[in-house]
């Protein structure tokens, strides 16, 4: 047997978490430096999942598996596997919390001259040991082979979250202490029962599909790849309206978690009352368990479902990437701002996954991953800036160029990927999202590059707004990035500028992970209206030269 | 030869990322570094000219392929280069002018302390420029397109701590991402349709393909056009963008950038030609842009935003020619180098009376320049003759050259292009005589400000006067270089095509009647601000003048039709998202079994609630289970 790397990956933060968890109130110290270093061996293995892997033609769709028996009475197992999507949120999520970590680094800290209710109270301990908890939740997400295996830590995640988002806020909101903690309390409550309601939905529909598997196999399963396979060979064909009925109850839990309009009001409240790297790690990291289970469970779980339900799911994504932008353009608050826009951009993913074409699928998974560095770098430096001000509200800013140039041009960089410049890697993914959908649904793809002028008004104006014109009176001594913020916020901006401009990497690993899923649910690509005969070397012609 | 292609964009690419990264230790030599590598672009760029020189016609195209950039499936996007003759012209003028603009720069942002970051900014738009125009597709094009969009941002907001700065960049970039919707939409198009946006897929095939298509790709590429060129109707960016350093101007706003959109237009010839609807458009959105420039320039009493006006109106004369098909691509282009130079040479002479004169703007209060600047008044008027069409000099040869080929349309539509031009060129003739009269003629008019310092004005060193010096000459002699043995159109030929249509009036009268309605037009220009001394204060003026002052309304028609309608529209939804959805969503929630209410209530037992649930869906999972094996 060979070493069980996907565990291991997984493995490694929840230790992390408990290591961390168990360190004296007094070594804060050592509890920050003990999880960044679990971040990193978890970044290790997550790299060693990423060279194992093979591209290659004719590799197996699901690698590195492991599979064992968990509750035999239930048909429930442990079984892992990854194929090209879930390798790259793996490698996404284990990327950026060592980031985040950083990021957040002094966030948990006690407030000065605030006693400690008793001396156990270890705030930064437990910080960082539920951000590692929530990242071993997330892996294994990602991993899980298992329908039910899949939903245990999809919710379980839910959890940590809550405590995060609602024991840790970035004491930068309106009021006085008392209103700030009730406000981050409201928002920890309204994520939690929001995507508590979408669970309960999901978890009486993955019970629905083992009763259906039940009816036709041998045995019940919640096998995703028994379940691919006996419907690949015929044995297993859901009834219409049951398919359609499982098909429901998983994406509702995927749509509040991704979050889809207009189930997603929970967002801004939960980003904007968070601190920056939570709230990073909602919408880059948590939520893209979301977007990654529609691609999985509901399209390779129920394609002609999907296909039912593709017009609406596309209307909605449409709202969303049009709503969202256009809030965000009316926030006054600028994590509520960045919040708005993370919306839009899940529009956007959740248009490409249903387009069902090779760019529109391909384009939304690379989005997954550009979209999380690239509000990673913005939401980080926003995060920055609000600590040394201590406000959220945009108009409390103005003319920072001028005192803290850095932080504004790293501020801008992360606002320009945000807007997808071509040249970083969001335009690579919103480009291939939008002809993917252009190539099939001609309005649909006109409607979202509305997008492209709107994203432009939002990131522009925040950015005009705070750090252009005079310098804003208690804002003359705001000083720019330290060598930590620094750190923390160039490795980001590198990446998402290499990911725009060599993105073959990320292509190489996702293509065959897409081309199996549109043969799951059985669409081929448009062909052009006029086929290229006499040109059809000219593109591997030019490999050569 | 191919490889060089790359070092091209590479060497002010890199000039770029040193500069803007580097810090402040490169503070002292940035410029020089920055112009050098400018100069070295443009020493590989007169390489590749004589290699390609030295080639037969149809020869004269090189190809670099450097990686595979993005592909998905039948997506194929390729990091490479195509060098024929239009990207040639374009890159010997980029890089030129460019060079010489880093130049004066050198001088130009001597007191600035942020100089390093601007050499970086301009280093960063000559290697997307290049990139624009080396492209062999379309969605590498739409790279450099967006890369000098905002390279064009940060240099028009280079003055950030200026509030009208930050604006006006904003306003250019939002402005261009419109256009830059209709570049997408044309990729779009292209790739369902012939399964590839490679010049070489879409161009040659482009003929026999349904017309109604080609019709669709060329108005998203026309509108593309408008935005980066300033054309009716996304023209409103470009006045503002003289919120940016003057040199800038010159260089992006005049010479180089805002010409990408007759560069698209000609480079998509193939389209075009194939779509007569579309062509119709392009021409329209010219000739109504023409004059709109044109008259926008003539009320102007700011030397930069006259000018603008006059850059929009003079892309609309190339526009328009594009337009015509073969018949006028080589002249638009043509009409697009002598244009680099002799308003290039205007934006930097403007630029050099600004330096003189405590950065002072209003033309109404220059006058009589010419005693204290007789190298600026020397060039500028080198210029000014060639842009109002003097024989013999390049603006004659060129602009000739296009209302020749609008009168060779044929028919009503041909008297009628001939007639706007003609028109234009009046104007032309009278707002830069304005222009002239105003700032080199006439008593001087400058007045202390609010500090009580008294402009001195001075002639600028030689760092700035040399490269005006040089445009001087493009401006004189380019024109009639190109016409020796008509060698420019031949040139052009290989890329563009060429064809001669029926006239209804020679060369000869079209040249004689440019010439006669340039003499009224300085004259008029004469006898109002000639023969009178100047007001300092403008006088009211008729509801054209007035109207022609604020752009002819244009920001005002933005306002009431986008801007306020939208701030009611977000400001609308920002209360209904917290009102209204979710208060649906709470209240669909609550009303299926009330479990969020009751929630909500228990305030404190959330994990205990949440205990409970799982709890109870693990019984129900179990329960289920059991009775199924029951059965």
């Amino acid at each position: 047997m060979s070493f069980p790397l996907l565990t291991a990956t997984a493995l490694a933060p929840a230790i992390g978490a408990v290591a961390t968890a168990a360190v004296p109130a007094a070594r804060r110290t050592v509890a920050k430096w003990l999880a960044l270093g679990f971040s990193l061996v978890t970044l290790g293995f997550a790299l060693a999942v990423l060279l194992r892997f093979d591209t290659g033609a004719g590799a197996d769709r699901f690698q590195l598996t492991e599979s064992h028996w968990w509750i035999r009475d239930f048909g429930m197992r442990y079984e892992l596997g990854v194929d090209g999507v879930g390798v790259a949120l793996i490698a996404l999520t284990a990327v950026l919390i060592p980031f985040l970590i950083g990021a957040g680094w002094n966030d948990a800290d006690p407030v000065e001259g605030e006693a400690p209710a008793n001396r156990r109270w270890r705030p930064t301990q437990g910080f960082f040991a539920l951000i590692l908890l929530v990242e071993a939740m997330v892996i294994m997400s990602f991993a899980a082979t298992d329908v039910f295996l899949f939903y245990v830590f999809f919710e379980a995640m839910l959890i940590p979250m809550y405590f995060l988002i609602g024991g840790f806020g970035d004491r930068a909101g309106s009021g006085d202490e008392e209103g700030q903690a009730r406000q981050r309390t409201y928002a920890a409550v309204k994520f939690l029962l929001y995507n508590l309601v979408g669970g309960l939905v999901m978890l009486a529909a993955v019970i629905g599909l083992f009763v259906a598997t039940a009816d036709q196999l041998p045995e019940g399963t919640f096998s995703l790849r028994a379940i691919l396979e006996a419907r690949a060979s015929g044995d297993l064909e859901f009834a219409q309206s049951t398919e359609r009925w499982l098909f429901l109850g998983f994406f509702l839990a995927f749509a509040i978690k991704a979050p889809l309009w207009p189930l997603h009001t929970w967002l801004p409240n939960a980003m904007g009352e968070s601190t920056a790297p939570v709230a990073v790690l909602i919408t880059a990291v948590v939520d893209k368990v979301g977007t990654f289970a529609m691609l999985r469970f509901c399209l390779g779980l129920f394609p002609e479902a999907s296909h039912w339900a593709t017009p609406v799911v596309l209307t909605l994504a449409l709202v969303s990437i049009v709503y969202g932008a256009l809030l965000a353009i009316g926030q006054r608050d600028m994590k509520r701002l960045i919040a708005y826009a993370s919306i839009s951009h899940f529009g956007f993913i959740v248009l490409g996954i249903f387009a069902m074409t090779s760019q529109g699928q391909g384009g939304a998974t690379l989005y997954m991953i550009n979209h999380g560095i690239a509000t990673a770098a913005l939401m980080l430096v926003a995060g920055f800036l609000i600590s040394r001000r201590g406000s959220r509200i945009i108009a409390d800013y103005g003319g920072v160029q001028k005192t803290a140039p850095v932080l504004a041009g790293t501020f801008l960089i992360g606002g320009l990927a945000t807007l997808s410049l071509p040249g970083t890697g969001p335009f690579v993914s919103e480009f291939l999202v939008l002809v993917g959908t252009f190539s099939r649904y001609q309005v649909a793809g006109i409607v979202a590059s509305s997008g492209i002028v709107l994203a432009a008004l939002y990131v522009l104006i925040l950015y005009q707004r705070t750090m252009t014109g005079p310098v804003k009176a208690g804002l003359e001594k705001l000083p720019d990035l330290r060598v930590r913020e620094l750190a923390v916020v160039a490795p980001l901006i590198a990446l998402v500028v290499f990911l725009g401009v060599y993105p073959r990497p990320l292509t190489d690993i996702v293509n065959p992970a897409v081309e199996h899923t549109l043969s799951d649910v059985d669409r081929q690509d448009p062909a052009p209206q006029v086929p290229a005969e006499a040109d059809s070397g000219h593109e591997a012609g030019a490999e050569h030269e | 030869m191919e490889s060089l292609i790359a070092l091209l964009i590479a060497a002010p690419l890199l000039g770029a990322a040193l500069l803007l990264v580097g810090g402040r230790r490169l503070d002292r030599v940035g410029h020089w570094l920055g112009t050098l590598l400018a100069a070295v672009s443009f020493v590989l760029a007169v390489v590749l000219f004589f290699d390609l020189l030295g080639r037969e016609a149809e020869d004269r195209t090189l190809s670099q392929h450097l990686f595979s950039w993005v592909p998905v499936a039948d997506f194929q996007a390729d990091v490479a280069f195509q060098l024929d003759q239009l990207s040639m012209t374009f890159v010997l003028l980029i890089t030129g002018v460019g060079t010489l603009i880093h130049l004066y720069s050198v001088g130009y942002m001597e007191h600035d302390e942020r100089r390093r970051r601007f050499f970086g900014y301009l280093n960063l738009f000559l290697a997307a420029m290049l990139l624009l125009v080396l492209a062999d597709n379309y969605l590498l094009l739409y790279v450099g397109w967006e890369g000098v969009g905002l390279a064009s941002y940060l240099l028009i907001g280079f003055w950030q701590h200026k509030p009208s700065a930050a604006t006006a960049a904003k306003k250019a970039f939002v402005v261009n991402r419109v256009g830059d919707v209709g570049l997408s939409i044309a990729i779009f198009l292209m790739f369902t349709t012939f399964g590839s946006f490679a010049f070489d897929t879409v161009l040659p095939n482009a003929t026999g393909t349904s017309e109604a298509t080609l019709t669709g790709i060329g108005l998203m590429l026309l509108l593309a056009a408008c935005g980066k060129s300033a054309q009716v109707p996304l023209q409103s960016w470009l006045g503002d963008a003289m919120e940016g350093p003057t040199s800038v101007s010159a260089l992006i706003h005049a010479a180089t950038m805002v010409t990408a959109g007759v560069y698209l237009v000609t480079r998509s010839a193939d389209v075009f030609n194939a779509a007569p609807n579309a062509q119709t458009v392009v021409i329209t959105v010219g000739a109504v842009t023409l004059l709109f420039g044109a008259i926008v320039g003539c009320a102007k009493d700011d030397i930069k935003k006259a000018l603008a006006g006059s850059t929009m109106s003079q892309i609309g004369y190339m526009m328009l020619a594009a337009g015509l098909g073969p018949l006028g691509y080589a002249f638009a282009i043509m009409h697009l180098v002598t244009h680099g130079f002799f308003k290039a040479g205007l934006f930097l002479g403007a630029g050099s009376v600004m330096h003189g004169m405590n950065d002072e703007v209003d033309m109404r209060r220059y006058g009589g320049l010419r005693k204290h600047m007789p190298i600026t008044f020397a060039t500028f008027g080198l210029a000014y003759l060639a842009i109002i069409g003097f024989p013999y000099l390049s603006g004659f040869f060129s602009k000739d050259e296009i209302i020749y080929a609008g009168f060779s349309k044929g028919g009503g539509q041909g008297w009628l292009l001939g007639g706007v031009m003609l028109l234009g060129a009046a104007l032309t003739a009278y707002y830069m005589t304005r222009i002239m009269l105003l700032t080199f003629f006439g008593e001087k008019r400058w007045q202390p400000d609010a500090n009580g310092h008294e402009p001195h004005p001075h002639e600028s060193p030689l760092s700035m006067t040399v490269p005006m010096m040089v445009l001087a000459v493009g401006s004189v002699a380019a024109g009639f270089l190109f016409n020796l043995g008509s060698s420019f159109e031949h040139w052009l030929e290989p890329v563009t095509g060429i064809a001669h249509g029926d006239s209804p009036v020679s060369h000869g009268m079209v040249s004689i009647a440019a010439t006669g309605v340039m003499v009224i037009g300085v004259a008029g220009a004469w006898f109002q601000y000639g023969r009178r001394p100047v007001p300092v204060v403008a006088p009211t003026g008729n509801l054209l003048t007035r109207a022609a002052r604020r752009d002819l309304l244009q920001d005002d028609f933005n306002h009431a039709v986008l801007v306020q309608p939208g701030n009611y529209l977000t400001r609308g939804l920002v209360y209904v998202d917290h009102k209204g959805v979710d208060g649906v969503v709470n209240g669909t929630a609550a009303a299926f079994g009330g479990l969020s209410g009751r929630l909500r209530r228990v305030q404190n037992g959330f994990a205990r609630s949440y205990a409970v649930s799982m709890f109870g869906g693990v019984v129900l999972l179990v329960a289920a289970t059991l009775l199924m094996r029951a059965v």
